[in-house]
C-alpha cells in the first residue's frame, strides 16, 4: 500500500513537470538579456535547493546515528546522500549548459562552481567509503562520521557568491535579488514536484536500504547455524 | 527566430533533457537494485529450504 502511494506520488510529480515545463515554454516570456536559456533556472535552483535539503537531511541522520546507534539513521542517511548526488549532478550540468551560452563556456574554476563540484565529490566519496567496508556498524559509523564532515562545505557552496568576487550571478530570491513574480512563481511551483520526486525516491531507496540490511543479517546467521 | 535564439532554445532543450536523462537514470538504478533484492531473497529462502531439508 505504502510503495502504491510512493508510486502515485511519483506520477502525479512527473505530471505536473510536464504541465510546468510547457507552461515555461509557452507561457512565459524570455527573459530580457538572457532569452529562452534563462529557463533552465526552473530546473537549476530548485535542484540545488532539493540537493542541499537532502545532504542537510544525512547530516541529521549522521548526528541522529552516532547518537543512538540506530542503524535506522544510517538507512535514512545513505538514502538521502544518493538522491542529493543526482539532484546535485543535475544542478551542475544544467549551470554548465547556462555558462555555455551566457559566458560563452562550459566552465570555469570559480569559487561557487569549484566549491559544488568539491560538495558533490565529497559525497560521492561517502558512498565509496561505504562500499569499502563490509561490517554494517562499522559502515555506519564511519558514514555518519564522513556525511557530518562532508556537509561542512555547504554552507561555503552556498554563501560563497556572498563572501567572493565570482563570476556566478548573485542570488534572485533573497538578499537584494530580485525576480520578476511570474518567473519566482515558476521556480517555486516547480521546486514542489522536484521535492515530491525527491521524497519518493528517497522513501523508496530507504525500503531497499532496509530489506537489504535484513537479507545480510538473515544470510549472516543462515551461515552462522 | 535567429539563430541566437535557436541556439538558446537549443541549449534549453539539452539542459531539460539531461534532467530527465539522470532522473530516468537514477530511477533505472533503484529498478536493477530491487530485482538484485529478490533475487538474493529468493537464493537466501532456497538456501534455508535446502537446510531445512537436511
Amino acid at each position: 500500500m505504502r510503495e502504491k502511494i510512493l508510486y502515485a506520488l511519483g506520477a502525479v510529480a512527473a505530471l505536473i513537470l510536464v504541465r510546468n515545463i510547457h507552461t515555461m515554454l509557452t507561457g512565459l516570456p524570455d527573459e530580457a538579456f538572457q532569452g529562452a536559456i534563462f529557463r533552465i533556472i526552473f530546473f537549476h535552483v530548485p535542484a540545488a535547493f532539493t540537493c542541499f535539503l537532502c545532504f542537510f537531511a544525512s547530516l541529521i541522520a549522521g548526528i541522529s546515528y552516532l547518537k543512538t546507534k540506530d542503524l535506522k539513521w544510517d538507512t535514512v542517511a545513505v538514502s538521502t546522500v544518493e538522491v542529493g548526488l543526482a539532484f546535485g549532478a543535475a544542478n551542475l550540468i544544467t549551470g554548465m549548459i547556462w555558462a555555455r551560452i551566457i559566458w560563452g563556456i562550459w566552465w570555469t574554476w570559480d569559487w561557487r562552481l569549484t566549491s559544488m563540484l568539491i560538495c558533490w565529490l565529497l559525497y560521492g566519496g561517502y558512498l565509496v567509503l561505504r562500499n569499502a567496508i563490509e561490517e554494517p556498524t562499522e559502515r555506519a559509523r564511519l558514514s555518519a562520521v564522513m556525511s557530518i564532515l562532508s556537509f561542512s562545505v555547504v554552507p561555503f557552496v552556498f554563501f560563497s557568491i556572498k563572501w567572493f568576487r565570482t563570476q556566478h550571478p548573485q542570488p534572485v530570491l533573497y538578499g537584494e535579488g530580485k525576480m520578476d513574480s511570474g518567473y519566482r512563481a515558476m521556480l517555486y511551483g516547480n521546486w514542489v514536484p522536484i521535492l515530491m520526486v525527491a521524497i519518493c525516491l528517497v522513501a523508496v531507496r530507504m525500503m531497499q536500504e532496509k530489506r537489504q540490511r535484513e537479507i545480510d543479517a538473515m544470510r549472516r546467521s543462515a551461515h552462522a547455524f | 527566430m535567429n539563430d541566437a535564439a535557436a541556439r538558446n532554445f537549443e541549449y534549453l532543450a539539452y539542459g531539460l533533457i539531461a534532467c530527465w536523462l539522470i532522473l530516468i537514470g537514477y530511477v533505472l538504478t533503484l529498478v536493477s537494485r530491487e530485482r538484485r533484492i529478490r533475487q538474493q531473497m529468493e537464493s537466501l529462502q532456497r538456501m534455508l529450504e535446502d537446510k531445512e531439508g537436511k
